[in-house]
């Protein structure tokens, strides 16, 4: 069964189609990238996933539950980290974890919470207020609390925007870890096509809404006539008519 | 419904307030300058008028209830806003957590602040101005809940008004009291009122809350049945509220508004 699969989904403001009639599935143990230029419809579609952006059609199935009727359930498998949201600067990092890792559910939260300071390098941190900390530092905070249940499917919205590149490689050998060692699958999405050609199984190109391009991110520049991901990704930026979804 | 998600929104208030004395201290300064006031002002009042009216027992115990009141809709409010203020309700609405969870949690955070209110204006109007909230005799408790109730129908209908009309708009609510007062008849009967303004009071639960306090103080008795109606008035005031909270974070859903509430308006 897929983690996620979302069908024919579409959100339309007005005089806007930010998403516009897309498909596609993230499976077990796999990481989907969900690439494209700003204002593709990338966040739109990972708000609709979280279920805080109602679509006008189509249908979002987390592990078999449709969110449109039973998010809370789907959530309970589910959460997500962006680099736009972090967790409330008025409270510490183990505060902060406390508070969610009940609204997720988690049973042992302190010994699930201790782990996760540890894994992400958190322990001096534990009762530092979040506002306090810097931006790398947030982002370790945030990718925490979005590890604290476990959940099959981790939505990641640019995490490694704001870290160093040696944090950044951890965090990213952590994620990879996870999707393959665990139950989980991961829709991440980020600008750096190198990092996405590092850890992505497979990628989807987003332009005005429409999945453009499909595949491997190791094989579709050439199978594109480009060098490199990146050269591809500037291509469905600036002339998106030249190519089609294959 | 889960416990154990209410319980996070209670435990994320208690956090906030344990740790910032600019929160704790609005908890319960505000309403103890008040009682002292009102206390010296009816002591004073008192030197007035023959023995056999207190205007203690009249008007101190009226204002006592009506900071109660207030209490308890910006306990509700105020624990809504530490979302608006810190940003964070995609990561909250991004949960689980369902909208009746969330509302409830936001009842029982106004519940253990309104107490901390409560305790201290009593030990004061107690300890200074020797005013027993016990002298109304059980009549209290139905106007306590009638109170109660008609402050969470204000705090969560507050609350969704914000969630409307963006973090700008706590402007209205702070006030809202303050307009419903003169309805209530906080200091004076009602029939002192306009014909107008008696037809709203009786639409108001805790018009019947004031009359029956002052029915006590001239040597009556409150009557139950007016005291039952008002709070099933504030029930549907709950219930009223609740839908139009739930109808706007649907509608917020749909506009994106829970996504980009910083942006206040998606126009």
């Amino acid at each position: 069964m897929n983690i996620l699969s979302v069908t024919a989904l579409r959100k339309a403001y007005a005089k806007l189609t930010a998403v516009d009639n897309i498909s596609f599935e993230v499976n077990r143990n796999e990481i989907v990238g969900l690439l494209g230029p700003n204002g593709a419809g990338k966040t739109t579609t990972i708000n609709m996933v979280l279920g805080v952006l109602e679509p006008n059609a189509g249908s979002i199935h987390i592990e078999g539950l449709n969110i449109a009727t039973r998010r809370s359930e789907a959530m309970l498998r589910a959460n997500f980290s962006a680099v736009y949201t972090p967790l409330p600067g008025n409270l510490t990092v183990s505060q902060n974890l406390n508070i969610f890792g009940r609204l997720y559910g988690v049973k042992n939260l302190p010994q699930r919470i201790d782990e996760l300071l540890k894994q992400f390098d958190l322990e001096n941190f534990r009762d530092k207020k979040c506002g306090v900390l810097s931006s790398g530092e947030q982002t370790r905070v945030g990718l925490a609390k979005a590890m604290l249940n476990s959940p099959h499917l981790l939505l990641l919205d640019e995490p490694t925007a704001s870290l160093d590149p040696a944090t950044a490689r951890e965090i990213r050998a952590k994620i990879r870890n996870f999707a393959t060692q665990g139950e989980g699958g991961v829709l991440w999405t980020s600008h750096n096509m190198y990092e996405v050609e590092e850890v992505c199984d497979r990628v989807l190109f987003l332009s005005h809404g429409k999945i453009l391009l499909e595949g491997n991110p190791k094989a579709l520049p050439q199978q594109h006539g480009k060098k490199t991901l990146e050269e591809l990704f500037i291509t469905v930026a600036r002339e998106p008519l030249t190519l089609g979804r294959e | 419904m889960s416990i154990y998600r209410i319980f996070a929104i209670v435990l994320r208030q208690f956090y906030l307030i344990r740790g910032s004395f600019s929160r704790l201290f609005p908890l319960f300064v505000w309403a103890a300058v008040d009682m002292v006031l009102w206390g010296f002002l009816t002591k004073y009042l008192n030197s007035f008028v023959p023995s056999g009216f207190n205007f203690v027992t009249a008007l101190l115990g009226a204002v006592l209830l009506w900071d109660f009141f207030i209490r308890i809709m910006q306990g509700v409010t105020m624990a809504f806003f530490e979302d608006v203020w810190s940003r964070n309700f995609l990561n909250i609405f991004a949960t689980p957590i369902l909208i009746s969870e969330y509302v409830s949690g936001l009842i029982f955070s106004s519940i253990a602040t309104s107490t901390i209110g409560l305790t201290v204006m009593l030990l004061i109007v107690g300890l200074f101005f020797k005013l027993s909230i016990l002298v109304y005799g059980l009549t209290v408790f139905p106007f306590i809940l009638v109170l109660f109730l008609f402050g969470i129908s204000i705090g969560i209908f507050g609350s969704a008004l914000v969630l409307h009309l963006g973090p700008a708009a706590e402007w209205f609510i702070w006030p809202i009291p303050a307009l419903i007062s003169p309805f209530v008849g906080v200091l004076y009967p009602i029939s002192t009122l306009p014909a107008w303004m008696q037809f709203v009071s009786r639409l108001l639960p805790p018009s019947y809350v004031f009359e029956g306090l002052r029915t006590i103080v001239s040597g009556g008795q409150a009557s139950m049945a007016t005291l039952a109606w008002a709070a099933c008035l504030a029930l549907g005031y709950i219930f009223l509220a609740y839908l139009f909270f739930t109808r706007i974070y649907q509608n917020a859903l749909r506009t994106g508004l829970i996504a980009r509430y910083s942006a206040e308006s998606l126009s």
